[in-house]
């Protein structure tokens, strides 16, 4: 999942892959998922999901240790 | 600003000693009663853990100057040597089998984790917990939650570049990113006083068991020794590592036993927020300290079997208690 992610103030967003893990993203306000919608980024850092398995897109809830462990 | 707390009902005769000292009653003799044999027992980590207060919020009636009295804080060390060498021989298979499987930190930490068995609590609560079996849960989880992340925070100055930054990352959502009513440990009070809980600070530390002040002293022992950051920062990867799957099962159980949403509202933040902080605190903290300090690496690693070795005893006391609770309504 690509990740697409900004801050009102145009400071360049930071993003970390985390191995079979989310993506961490820094400085951003928005992430903006596949399908167009805006998300707003309420964290100094939020994790995005990208094993699509979240109950709570875009974010991190963790669900990729329980997909990894199958 | 909460009062301070009143002091505890001591568990034997080291906690009473030094709780007559803390209140300033003559003692019977002049020197302290011996070491308590079992570290982990009531009167070892009740005795730890009150002194250990005298740096966080002290005590009403404690003179706020014993933080620094130089016989507490020698007695503080004989009560240390050994919790701390027994936490050390009980991690040690642990690091040395993820130092043996890999090279990576990030991959040795998830070893750890992996290997150190956790018992079924957040399960339990999920399913088949009691309103009483989650109020005690609360109740017992109290002594940390409203202190939240504080012993950590003691790491800050000990620490440099982009491990500092991430940590004081970390510790800024952790206090509310910038908003009182969002600080972690409010949000704790807020869910005990929904539940109908005391929500004074350390209001419940006469009902919990030594298993809990345990998991509370290992925080404070890394946190306020300069020589332990590592370890500090491991156990804190190891907590972040292991809360965010488990919260949302408490979430869970806590609106299946029909408490107020405030009580799944505080364990719901946190399925978010700590799957964050375990990518932070894994990668960005104590893998830029070890990158930094190789000679850290292994202190780290105590950290996390330490962190996940106590959590797993307090969590199998409390499920003990629970069978033992089913067993008297059955036999009634």
């Amino acid at each position: 999942m690509t990740v697409e992610a900004y801050a009102h103030d145009g400071t360049p967003v930071e993003t970390e892959p985390c191995g079979d893990g989310p993506v961490l993203v820094r400085h951003a306000d928005v992430v903006v998922t596949e399908d167009g919608v805006a998300h707003e980024a309420t964290r100094p850092v939020v994790a995005v999901c990208t094993c699509e398995r979240s109950q709570r897109m875009p974010w991190c809830d963790s669900t990729h240790k329980a997909v990894r462990r199958r | 600003m909460s009062a301070s707390p009143t002091l505890p009902q001591p568990r034997g005769p080291l906690s009473e000693a030094v709780q007559r000292r803390l209140i300033g009653l003559p003692t019977a003799t002049s020197t302290w009663p011996p070491i308590p044999e079992d570290p982990f027992g009531d009167d070892a980590q009740l005795g730890l853990w009150m002194l250990y207060e005298l740096h966080y919020r002290g005590f009403a009636d404690v003179p706020d100057v014993l933080e620094w009295d130089p016989e507490l804080l020698s007695l503080r060390a004989a009560l240390e040597a050994p919790f701390e060498e027994t936490l050390r021989r009980l991690a040690a298979p642990y690091v040395t089998d993820a130092l043996a499987g890999s090279e990576d930190l990030v991959e040795q930490v998830q070893s750890v984790v992996e290997a150190v068995e956790v018992a079924p609590l957040a399960a339990y609560l999920q399913r088949h917990a009691t309103r009483e079996q989650v109020l005690h849960f609360l109740a017992e989880r109290s002594v940390y939650h409203l202190k939240e992340s504080d012993p950590h925070s003691f790491v800050l100055p000990r620490i440099d570049g982009r491990a500092k930054v991430a940590l004081a990352e970390l510790q800024y959502d952790e206090y509310g990113a910038g908003r009182p009513d969002r600080l972690h440990a409010r949000l704790y009070a807020d869910a005990l006083a929904a539940a109908g809980l005391r929500t004074g600070y350390a209001a419940y530390v006469d009902q919990v068991g030594a298993e809990t002040l345990a998991v509370n002293n290992v925080m404070s022992l890394f946190g306020l020794h300069r020589r332990l950051r590592g370890a500090a920062l491991g156990h804190l990867a190891a907590f972040e590592s292991t809360s965010s799957m488990p919260c949302r099962r408490i979430a869970a159980g806590a609106e299946r036993v029909g408490l107020p949403p405030a009580v799944a509202a505080y364990f719901d933040e946190h399925v978010e927020a700590d799957a964050v902080h375990e990518q932070v605190a894994v990668r960005d903290i104590c893998g830029s300290l070890v990158a930094a300090q190789p000679e850290l690496r292994e202190d780290v690693l105590l950290g996390v079997a330490a962190c996940l070795l106590l959590d797993a005893r307090a969590a199998e006391r409390m499920l003990a208690d629970w069978a033992h609770d089913d067993e008297t309504e059955r036999a009634s």
